[in-house]
């Protein structure tokens, strides 16, 4: 999948121009985007990932740094020509009033459409292949006003598609969608990566998700740097833990997710296997015990078995049939005595 | 065309269609009299309600894609008042101190008041414009309502130290009236209206790109910056025009496009200019011929009865589109 850059940046600095005042966000960026290739971007907020994404857009000029595309400096690429080039979706909302998916979504031909805007059948084929490409060609007749969170961000990816661009940037586009919306829209976006030769950038802050289907992650730190690689050499390495460090969070490199820290110490003997055991442990640690290892005092040990839980404590043995009524019991119990 | 030909028609005045067909047409047997006031001032008065309420409906539509806000009208930059402290400055300053001024002129002084309106507009936008290009849109919104409200403390201060009859006349100069352009002014304002016309209908494709948003508009190939100076620029050459020749007239501005987007449903603005362009022109020869009221002596003032007979069905529609607040 090695395709030359579309995009490079080299010793980039971000961030916003008052006047005489500057404000940095980020200096020293040197990355490049490939077609072919789905990156996430991931930082804590206030890293600078929307300033990223813009300044690599072209919509914000960079403080210091050389942006090329396909060779050529970014700032010297005519605005349309640039949007035949650049897509983006951003956080900001796309007013709808009175228009309909189709109309939106044919809003992304204007780089390519005439002085009016008509569009032609080429324009209309083009448009048609962005809405099947999100799944969304049965939304095409409705109103943008009445689409669902998901359905909007779906029929907005199919307007940047419609561009025809070589590289499109994304900002937080799983920002406000449930669960099985984002593996959906994650899914589809990295098809399209692969499948169209497309260089895609996404910012994020599903961890999870990006460690899941991102081909490399970017994370920005508080300190405006710029960390790249794959993604489970980043959770290998620690990087993740570094980025995201705060007093309160773990990274556990075995699941790769964050997690509180717990707050109790009591550890708890857990016994068996199976689906139920992963969601016994999930269940303890949320309610603050540890699983104990060998050595350690316990409170109390669960044996785990398919469909029934045998819980000891104090040498008497008590049987639940369900782990609605485990975690009831437990949580009935005032632990800190 | 029916609202059109009753407004030729009817007034203080009545008219037999045969009779004002035959004053068109050159006919001989038509009463020279009844001609004049036919081709003297029915007609150009009917003429400039249609291109006023064309330019109002036009520049409303603009304003509102510009600015994303359903409640902008031609005049949220000032261009109003701009108009309002020029008239007032030539009224209730001039008048007084040099009255030679208006009585040497005599019949123009219709001209110099649309000198002064067209000349306090003028300036009002060239500020706003200026200053414009140096912010986002929404601080252009807040700069125009800021310069209206120090125009409009300024013209009370005036008014404060005018006399009754002079403020009488400013008054009456603000109720807004189709009546004072004639063919001869005429050769000034329709060419303006037109070339304001000419210059949105150049900008539908850039301005349906604004609905998304300055951003948006720029990453699909927009200039933003440029398109908005050019729309606020033309929306205000057709608002300055307007109230320099006929007065402030309100309501139009932001009637015709909201009733365009109830009837077409949608947002392209391919159909939505046209279709201010007719809506405005339509409500504005039918207050124009209300307010003149047919089988009453007196003139009513234009203004009043633009809102009066609008609002109501403005909040009709939007009460069954429920969907204000969706439009930007």
């Amino acid at each position: 999948m090695a395709a030359k850059a579309q995009l490079t940046a080299q010793k980039l600095a971000i961030g916003y121009r008052h006047g005489t005042d500057t404000t940095t966000i980020a200096k020293d960026i040197d990355c490049a985007l490939k077609g072919g290739e789905f990156i996430c971007l991931l930082g804590p907020n206030g890293a600078g990932k929307s300033t990223l994404i813009r300044t690599l857009a072209g919509m914000q000029a960079p403080l210091a740094g050389e942006l090329r595309l396909a060779g050529k400096a970014l700032a010297s690429i005519a605005p349309r020509e640039r949007a035949r080039a650049v897509s983006v979706v951003l956080t900001e909302t796309m007013p709808s009033g009175m228009m309909d998916a189709y109309s939106l979504v044919s809003l992304g031909r204007h780089p390519y459409s005439g002085w009016f805007g008509g569009l032609t059948a080429q324009d209309r084929e083009r448009i048609e292949w962005a809405l099947g490409a999100v799944g969304a060609l049965p939304l095409a007749n409705r109103q943008v006003a009445e689409l669902s969170d998901g359905e909007r961000q779906k029929v907005s990816i199919a307007r940047a598609l419609a561009q025809e661009a070589k590289l499109m940037l994304l900002d937080e586009p799983t920002a406000f969608l449930d669960l099985p919306r984002r593996v959906e829209l994650m899914s589809i976006l990295r098809n399209l990566a692969h499948r169209e030769n497309l260089a895609l950038l996404l910012s994020t802050h599903d961890l999870d998700l990006a460690l899941r289907f991102a081909d490399r992650l970017w994370l920005m730190d508080a300190d405006g740097r710029l960390i790249q690689g794959a993604p489970e050499a980043l959770a290998l390495d620690g990087q993740f833990a570094e980025v995201f460090a705060s007093e309160n969070l773990d990274w556990d490199a075995t699941t790769g997710s964050f997690r509180a820290h717990p707050v109790a110490c009591l550890n708890v003997q857990l016994e068996g296997d199976g689906l139920e055991r992963v969601w016994t442990q999930r269940a303890l640690e949320r309610l603050g015990f540890g699983i104990a290892t060998e050595g350690d005092t316990v409170a109390f040990s669960i044996k785990v078995s398919a469909g029934a839980w045998e819980l000891e404590r104090f040498g008497l043995i008590q049987p639940f049939d369900g782990i609605e009524s485990l975690i009831e019991w437990i949580t009935g119990i005032d632990w800190r005595r | 065309m029916v609202v059109v030909t009753l407004s030729v028609c009817i007034g203080s005045a009545n008219f037999a269609l045969s009779e004002v067909l035959g004053a068109l047409l050159g006919s001989d047997n038509v009463n020279a009299i009844h001609r004049q006031i036919i081709i003297d001032f029915r007609l150009p008065q009917v003429v400039t309600a249609l291109l006023a309420g064309a330019a109002l409906g036009t520049a409303g539509l603009l304003m509102q894609t510009v600015f994303r806000n359903p409640l902008a009208d031609p005049f949220v930059l000032g261009v109003n008042s701009g108009a309002s402290l020029g008239v007032a400055i030539v009224l209730l300053v001039l008048g007084p101190v040099g009255l030679s001024l208006t009585d040497g002129l005599g019949a123009s002084g219709q001209m110099i008041l649309i000198l002064a309106s067209s000349g306090g507009a003028a300036a009002t936008l060239f500020v706003v414009l200026v200053l414009s290009r140096r912010v986002d849109i929404m601080s252009v919104l807040i700069i125009g309502l800021m310069i209206s409200y120090t125009i409009g403390a300024l013209v009370s201060i005036l008014m404060f130290f005018s006399m009754a009859e002079r403020l009488q006349s400013f008054i009456n100069w603000s109720f807004g009236d189709y009546g004072n352009v004639s063919w001869q002014q005429m050769r000034y304002f329709a060419p303006a209206i037109l070339c304001g016309i000419g210059l949105s209908c150049l900008f539908m494709k850039p301005l349906d790109a604004l609905l998304l948003g300055e951003r948006y508009a720029q990453s699909i190939g927009t200039q933003a910056k440029r398109v908005r100076f050019f729309v606020l620029l033309g929306a205000s050459l057709l608002a300055g025009t307007v109230t320099g020749f006929c007065g402030p007239i309100g309501f139009l501005g932001i009637a015709a496009p909201h009733l365009s987007r109830y009837l077409f449903q949608t947002s392209q603005h391919r159909i939505l200019i046209p279709a201010s362009i007719l809506i405005g022109a339509l409500l504005s020869v039918s207050a124009d011929f209300v307010a003149r009221g047919p089988g009453l002596d007196v003139v009513l003032p234009l203004n009043a009865i633009t809102a009066l007979v609008g609002a109501p069905i403005i909040i009709v529609a939007l009460v069954k589109q429920r969907k204000l607040k969706q439009l930007f």
